[in-house]
């Protein structure tokens, strides 16, 4: 019902896409699988006309399209969720479910027709959500659940679906997923991109595996093994995605006692933290465990406790002071927080060393020095294109999070603190980090890890904290951290039971 | 595991009486109160006919162009031209007049109408060229306007040399510029006319949707299939043919074309948008606040005349005024 021919995309000389074909048959979930910058944004969005494909042609129930629009494509029943929302912050969930698509009597809107009709279709999938509240005051979550409503409101014929779970719980995943189910028995062709593997597996029915902006191939997904997905997608068998680290626990660098937040995130939180060893902090999203490394780094401001670094008690942690003091802390959202976008990676990388003497002249900074010492973690850390002269914005997530990772070893830092380090980037990039975090344990420093990806926690970290509802509420140590272990502690169970088992 | 609430996940809170108030326009009503109620204390003439049809007159003539403002800035952009646009219509009207009154000296209506009409005519085009520039060619709307602002100036002060064109004929004067009908001047009515009709555009029909997605977020906009090229031309060209529409409303009651009125207009109408609560970001606004807030500045300045503030210092008036507004509602509101 849905063929994409020979569809190539270039974007001032990069190439985005070359030559993929893709085909969606009526009633099937068609799964897209890559890492990111491996085109799939890129082909679902000449599906539905965000823009033009370079060469190639869409037809949509056998008529040809040398181009697509998004009003086209909807009035030919191509329906998108894309990650990025297209729900203008200002407007009600009401009026963003219609935009572009009002009911009107005559001339007017016809106001009272949208409110049932939006009331009927929120019941339909189950999804609470007030019509009236302003989009910006939703949770990304809420955000997503009014995307897919709104999607399939126009009852659309193909459905492009850019991820959709990634901000679900399981309980409003589940929803979605019944929703798809309906879907597909009603015939509707569905495209999903999710990174997924056990989705993917449940849900779809053919995967398209691209790479590097090429196709690599269609299968069937019952015939084809998660291994062989993967090494699909990376181009080469995945081999150990996690580094064996050897761990050596030495002096304590980090003591955290009895720490609670101003805002309440964080409730009486204690950690220690030793040179040579990975520490990881486990818990839901919400549970603290950010809050918790921003007050280490001072960015929180603390109202009870104490940090100690190196045996030294820090009495306002503050980011300047604990930079000084050797301890370097990434943020989880690298846009907002970690880097400035638009300036280029080597004074992203150099940002928070500007103090260093070796990167000064008297008061000018020695920008050639700065190049020759930017160079080198960049390196280490495969930057892909190595060109530091290149504005952050210009290179994609992995690599984006790998300019911020390399301020981190212009300066020998003695403890490291991870704030969600892989996430939205890909298995490629993935490992690197992990190569990172390997070398900079093995050196002799202090890694604290705070990630909501369990696999990383368990191979990665030498102990574990779990945060539950603002403090902690377990430490695992050796054979304890296994998954079923952590999630358990996820919801709260009380620590003496553990012990009794 | 499905079923394990997650916070964060219900229905938002409902707002807050604070934020309830501060969305229906209730700080720039007390601001439009305490002004009138202190100016009365001061200064009791201030309710007097005579006071309030010119307080209301001139109250008409910064409304319009502030609604022009207003649609623009509600996509997100910026419209600095106005003031150049009520200039050049002003001396389009007189010299219009001028002109077709040797041609057809008794026909009063049709030579206002050509005269609106040529208005219009260039307000569209205005209009076309600041939309076009901004939606088409992606420029900052801040320097289009600007730059036709100054282009648009200079036209009209090369082809008067800054003297006034006498020429509008007397019944123009007399019907839109002094006239009343029930004790109302007509301009007011119109005033009146045009931000109810605004209010209606906003809120029943889609065209006024759209220009609010458009201003909220361009992306999820287009994603969504409004229009978008066409939606921002037409908030231009509304807002030039706004303008253009009290330059000619404003000859009839100065009696000649004026290349030098509107000067100040793009300040005064941006300080109405934004005390009215119009967001200088885009994707808020709403045209009865906007109307409000050109209330109330008017009658700032109609207290600072009645208490014989000198011009100069109403001028410095006005920038204090602004940055007090933008402050209350800011530490009001606390938004981050």
């Amino acid at each position: 019902m849905l063929v994409g021919q020979n569809l190539s995309k270039r974007f001032e000389g990069a190439i985005a896409l070359e030559a993929v074909d893709f085909d969606l048959r009526s009633g099937e979930v068609h799964a897209l699988l890559g890492e990111n910058g491996a085109g799939k944004s890129t082909l679902i969005n000449l599906l539905v006309g965000t823009f033009a494909p370079s060469t190639g042609s869409i037809e949509i129930q056998g008529r040809s399209h040398a181009s697509m629009s998004p009003s086209l494509a909807s009035e030919l029943g191509v329906a998108a969720v894309f990650q990025e929302f297209s729900l203008p912050p200002d407007l009600t969930v009401l009026e963003s479910l219609f935009l572009g698509r009002e009911k009107r009597r005559g001339f007017l809107l016809d106001r009272r027709g949208m409110r049932q009709e939006a009331e009927q279709l929120l019941k339909r999938l189950a999804f609470d959500i007030d019509l009236d509240q302003q989009v910006s005051h939703l949770t990304r979550a809420q955000k997503q659940m009014v995307e897919i409503a709104k999607a399939l409101r126009t009852s659309p014929r193909v459905l492009i679906l850019d991820e959709p779970t990634a901000s679900l719980t399981d309980g409003e995943a589940e929803k979605l997923f019944d929703a798809i189910a309906q879907l597909k028995r009603a015939g509707v062709g569905i495209v999903y991109v999710s990174h997924r593997m056990s989705e993917i597996r449940n849900l779809s029915d053919r995967v398209t595996v691209l790479r590097g902006g090429r196709k690599i191939g269609t299968v069937n997904t019952a015939e084809v093994s998660d291994e062989g997905l993967i090494e699909m997608m990376v181009g080469r068998p995945m081999g150990q995605l996690f580094p064996e680290i050897s761990y050596a626990p030495g002096k304590v660098a980090v003591q955290v006692r009895g720490l609670s937040t101003v805002d309440g995130a964080v409730r009486e939180a204690s950690l220690v933290a030793k040179a040579g060893e990975v520490v990881g902090l486990a818990g839901l999203v919400g549970c603290g465990r950010s809050e918790l490394c921003r007050a280490i780094f001072g960015l929180t401001s603390i109202k009870d406790g104490t940090v100690e670094l190196f045996g030294e008690a820090v009495a306002r942690p503050h980011p300047h002071s604990m930079l000084e003091r050797g301890l370097c802390y990434f943020p989880p959202d690298r846009g907002a927080e970690g880097l400035a976008l638009s300036r280029p990676v080597r004074e992203n990388v150099t940002m928070s060393s500007l103090d260093l003497r070796s990167l000064k002249t008297g008061p000018f900074l020695d920008v050639l020095r700065e190049r020759r010492v930017v160079r080198e973690p960049l390196q280490e850390l495969k930057l892909r294109p190595l060109s530091p002269e290149s504005p952050v914005s210009s290179f994609s997530g992995g690599n984006q999070q790998k300019a911020m990772l390399a301020r981190g070893l212009i300066k020998d830092y003695e403890v490291y603190v991870f704030d969600e380090p892989t996430v939205g980037i890909d298995v490629g990039a993935k490992s690197d980090v992990y190569q990172l975090i390997k070398r900079l344990v093995e050196r002799g420093a202090c890694v604290i890890l705070s990630t909501s990806e369990l696999p990383e926690l368990i191979n990665l970290s030498s102990r574990i904290y779990v945060m539950h509802q603002s403090s902690v509420v377990a430490e695992l140590h050796g054979d304890e951290k296994s998954e079923a272990a952590v999630l358990s502690h996820y919801f709260g169970k009380p620590a003496e039971e553990r012990r009794l088992q | 595991m499905t079923s394990i609430a997650v916070s964060g996940v219900s229905a938002g809170p409902g707002r807050s009486r604070r934020e309830k108030f501060i969305a229906q326009g209730g700080i720039v009503l007390t601001f439009l109160v305490i002004a009138a109620v202190g100016t009365y204390l001061l200064e009791p003439r201030f309710i007097n006919r005579l006071n309030i049809l010119n307080l209301l007159r001139n109250f008409s003539f910064l409304v319009l162009p502030a609604l022009a403002q207003m649609v623009v800035m509600t996509t997100g952009g910026f419209d600095l031209s106005v003031g150049a646009m009520v200039a050049i219509s002003s001396v389009l009207t007189a010299t219009v007049m001028l002109y077709l009154s040797s041609v057809a000296p008794d026909m009063p209506i049709a030579l206002s109408l050509a005269a609106l009409a040529a208005c219009l005519l260039v307000g569209g085009l205005v209009g076309f060229v600041n939309g076009f520039l901004v939606a088409v060619l992606k420029l900052s709307p801040f320097m289009v306007t600007l730059a036709t602002a100054s282009m648009i100036t200079g036209t009209t002060l090369y082809y008067t040399q800054g003297i006034p064109i006498y020429g509008v004929i007397q019944q123009f004067s007399d019907g839109l510029g002094r006239g009343q009908v029930g004790g109302i001047p007509i301009v007011v009515m119109i005033a009146v006319a045009v931000t109810v009709g605004l209010v209606v555009l906003q809120r029943q029909i889609a065209f006024g949707r759209h220009l609010y997605a458009v201003g909220s977020d361009l992306r999820s906009a287009r994603l969504s299939g409004v229009a978008i090229v066409r939606t921002t031309i037409a908030a231009y060209v509304i807002a030039s043919c706004l303008a253009a529409t009290t330059g000619y409303l404003m000859t009839a009651r100065l009696g000649s074309g004026q290349g030098t009125i509107g000067a100040t207009l793009a300040l005064e109408t941006i300080a109405a948008a934004v005390i009215g609560g119009v967001s200088l970001r885009g994707g808020i606004g709403r045209a009865e606040l906007v109307a409000v807030a050109a209330l109330f500045l008017t009658v700032t300045n109609n207290a600072m005349n009645l208490l014989k503030v000198d011009s100069r210092f109403q001028t410095l008036m006005l920038g204090i005024i602004l940055i007090a507004a933008l402050w209350i509602e800011r530490s009001l509101s606390r938004r981050k």
